[in-house]
């Protein structure tokens, strides 16, 4: 098969300086970080030598470079066969290994660490494959505007599945609990995805909608959290008491910020709100008298079910659950209340999100998000209107806390790093920006994934920072960015034979 | 008055690091306009190069400490900024053209990478180095109060003059200072007048790195202790320095970390420890509040 890119010439000098380039820089990153380890002995630190390790990934850096530059000449047969061999051979052995660890195959490998063996199987498989398809389709690689073009589509038909997929995913919810692979496990796994679920869709209000990044967000979660502990131990108020004004000091906390600071450029607004989020970290840590610093706050008191317990027995002579609706006492009758809690919560944040955006406020937040200067023309406070986006996100910020409390019955500075806010605002990009139904998808990759994965925990969060990367280098706008707009002009006739149409036009200019 | 000299020696050496990490934002900033959240990361490898290097040495059995040192801050220079270059690569190049929220979110996203690459490479405990510049001057010894000014400090002001020296003449008389300068006023005209504009950015970067390692070098020397997660305050901190000085502005970086270090120094001396990097976001908050400009910054005009 003759192709206009395979009777392109071919210069293999200039690819093999690319890849001697690629594996220069590579040994540079690789030397003293990779080769050296620095170990504490007694008395001092020493050095580990792992030269091995250098060694490798730089020949793997130049072969990696020198095969994609390949593929990019149009010349994929080579590269499918040797990254194919290659894969074939790192999975088989790895897959073995899985089965047969007595047989001590691993020695094969090129790294000691399987994980990372697993990545570079996957990586050289990866390559195979586009290599393959190459010869396939006789073309070298998509270009930019049609990879655009193809994810708009998908998000598209994502978004608009979102109208089946949504109840069926709320129906798989509600029915989790009763489910019978539903252990003690799988719901705690269940309440966490669901808990950043909904703190996803709060941030999603302030991000998302209103276009202001913010990354104290865990500022809000904390104020939360330690309004809810504070008022329980200091004036033993409970749960459903102080849900409410957890919201309201969080949505406080986020005006007090939010008035000095919302006129600020995007970028700068990024840093300032981190660095609130860092200033409540710091001073809960330091308040001891009032917050018990690092020691954190503990007992705090779990919910009740309109007034009853979820303990064996009631300490007050009031009664139980299980002994008001004559049930055996169960301890995962607590988790299963948590987790509708949480899931009622969620919903509750969903819901008002899907309304708000069609009132005035929220027409207004997303005009601002796309226009700030034409919306001051036309009449809208930027100020307050971004003020309120702000306060509404603290407040679902604050509500998911106040669970967060309750739930975890002890909370400390120490779950309120920089590193989840990080995570919220990752969920909400990864789902693309507003999108109600991506940060769904993203919340089960982000969080359930490395739950379930217990053994990559390590690797958790450098994977985490790599997709973070990849992805906004991928598809800059978000996995499923796409802005259905909120009204059209000719609202009778909705494009219904091409809904990519209006977006790759939006995505162009 | 003792008390007050000793806290204005220490915040000035603390100072020059901030000084030198702020160079790297402002000059980021200034050419492409985005805020580069690792940089900070950078800094925290130069200081664990830094102190390999350091080991390594002393395995060698390389003992004079003029050399040692020379050789730590070549290495650390060198490996640091490969680190600049593919940062700049990897993670801005493709997003150039991107919103300017995408570029800041893989900034993030970098950040996080780098932090746990290198706790997952060197461990997650502190790393302690001997100490490797002793000695220094008596200065004042009135009463029970002796201010010194120990040799360490004076090498961290002198290199960091020395290197500012360096640095400004690189941007004022160089070729690739010229190219810098004008990507800085316009990246779509510099390029239509020849000048490469990837590599220069490229460059910026990769001078950006190197004076960050700089920066570790002497925070290792100075505290002694690093971890991998040094980089994010000390990030967050010569961010706020290179604002407070406008940023964009090259001088104004250095005052800004010079203010910043003294502020410091002087709320810990006379206030309270904890709350030191309260005061550093509460002056950022500040001065973006009240002169976002800086205070050697040009007025940034909002165009439609």
């Amino acid at each position: 098969m003759i192709t206009p890119a395979e009777t392109r010439p071919l210069d293999l000098p200039k690819i093999l300086k690319e890849g001697g380039i690629a594996a220069a820089v590579v040994f540079g990153l690789a030397f003293a970080l990779v080769g050296f380890r620095t170990v504490d002995v007694p008395g001092g630190l020493d050095i580990q030598y792992r030269f091995d390790d250098v060694f490798m990934v730089t020949v793997l850096a130049f072969l990696g470079r020198v095969g994609i530059l390949l593929l990019r000449a149009g010349r994929p047969a080579p590269v499918a066969i040797v990254a194919g061999l290659f894969a074939v051979f790192m999975l088989g052995v790895l897959i073995t290994h899985a089965f047969a660890p007595e047989k001590d195959l691993v020695r094969l490998l090129p790294f000691g660490d399987l994980v990372v063996n697993w990545l570079l199987a996957l990586f050289a498989l990866g390559l195979a494959l586009r290599a393959g398809v190459s010869i396939g389709h006789a073309v070298s690689s998509l270009s930019v505007e049609e990879r655009e073009e193809r994810m708009d589509h998908i998000s598209v038909w994502v978004q608009h599945s979102a109208r089946y997929v949504g109840p069926a995913l709320l129906l798989f919810a509600l029915v989790l609990p009763f489910l019978p692979f539903s252990d003690r496990r799988m719901l705690d796994i269940a309440i966490l995805v669901v808990t950043y679920i909904m703190l996803g869709w709060g941030l999603n209000i302030v991000v998302g909608l209103a276009g202001l990044l913010d990354l104290g967000y865990v500022a809000f979660y904390a104020v939360g959290a330690y309004s809810y502990a504070l008022l329980a131990q200091y004036f033993d108020m409970g749960f459903w008491i102080c849900l409410p004004f957890a919201g309201i000091m969080a949505a406080f906390a986020g005006i007090l910020l939010g008035f000095p600071v919302l006129r600020l450029r995007g970028d700068y607004l990024a840093i300032v709100t981190l660095g609130f989020g860092e200033m409540v970290r710091i001073i809960l840590l330091n308040w001891y008298e009032f917050t018990r610093g690092p020691d954190g706050i503990s007992g705090i008191p779990r919910p009740t079910f309109f007034g009853l317990d979820f303990s064996r027995s009631a300490p007050d002579g009031g009664e139980t659950f299980h002994s008001f609706f004559g049930l055996t006492y169960s301890p995962i009758d607590r988790i299963v209340f948590l987790y509708y809690l949480i899931l009622a919560l969620a919903l509750v944040t969903n819901a008002f999100t899907l309304r708000i955006r069609k009132l005035p406020v929220g027409r207004a937040w997303e005009a601002l998000r796309e226009d700030e200067v034409a919306c001051r023309s036309l009449g809208i406070n930027p100020r307050n209107t971004k003020l309120t986006a702000f306060a509404i996100g603290a407040m679902f910020g604050g509500f998911g806390g106040a669970f967060f409390a309750t739930r975890q019955g002890f909370i400390s500075p120490e779950s309120f790093t920089f590193i989840e806010s990080a995570i919220i605002l990752a969920i909400v990009v990864l789902g693309g920006f507003g999108s109600q139904i991506g940060v769904v998808f993203a919340a089960i990759l982000l969080i359930g994934m490395p739950e379930i994965f217990r053994e990559l925990q390590q690797y958790r969060m450098l994977a985490f920072g790599a997709a973070m990367v990849t992805i906004m280098v991928w598809r800059p706008r978000g996995l499923l960015a796409h802005r259905d707009p909120t009204i059209r002009m000719n609202e009778r006739s909705p494009p219904k034979d091409d809904p990519g149409n209006a977006v790759t036009e939006r995505a162009r200019t | 008055m003792g008390y007050f000299l000793q806290q204005l020696i220490n915040g000035l050496t603390l100072g020059m690091i901030y000084g030198l990490i702020a160079i790297g934002y402002t000059m980021v900033y200034g050419i492409i306009g985005m805020i580069n959240f690792a940089h900070g990361e950078l800094f925290m490898i130069g200081a664990f190069i830094s102190l390999i290097t350091f080991l390594l040495l002393g395995i060698v059995g390389l003992g004079w400490v003029p050399l040692a040192l020379l050789v730590v801050l070549v290495m650390t220079m060198l490996l640091t900024s490969v680190y600049g270059w593919a940062l700049e690569r990897i993670a801005y190049r493709p997003l150039r053209h991107s919103p300017r929220l995408a570029a800041l979110i893989t900034a993030i996203g970098m950040s996080i990478f780098l932090q746990n690459y290198v706790q997952l490479l060197q461990g997650a405990r502190i790393k302690p180095l001997q100490p490797v510049v002793t000695g220094g001057f008596r200065l004042l010894e009135g009463g029970d109060f002796v201010v010194s000014l120990s040799y360490l400090q004076i090498l961290i002001i002198v290199l960091t003059i020395s290197l500012m020296v360096v640095f400004t003449m690189i941007i004022a008389r160089t070729p690739l200072g010229r190219a810098q300068r004008a990507c800085q006023q316009d990246l779509g005209m510099a390029a239509l007048v020849g000048v490469n504009v990837d590599r220069t950015i490229s460059s910026t970067f990769v001078t950006g790195g190197a004076l960050a390692s700089v920066a570790g070098l002497m925070f290792i020397l100075n505290y002694g202790v690093i971890d991998f997660f040094i980089g994010f305050l000390a990030g967050i901190k010569a961010f706020t320095a290179a604002v407070l000085g406008g940023i964009g502005s090259i001088p104004g970086a250095m005052l800004g970390g010079l203010l910043i270090g003294l502020i410091e120094a002087f709320w810990s001396g006379y206030f309270t420890v904890e709350y030191k990097d309260v005061a550093a976001f509460t002056i950022l908050v500040l001065v973006l509040i009240f002169r976002p400009t800086g205070l050697l910054g040009k007025p940034d005009i909002e165009k439609v």
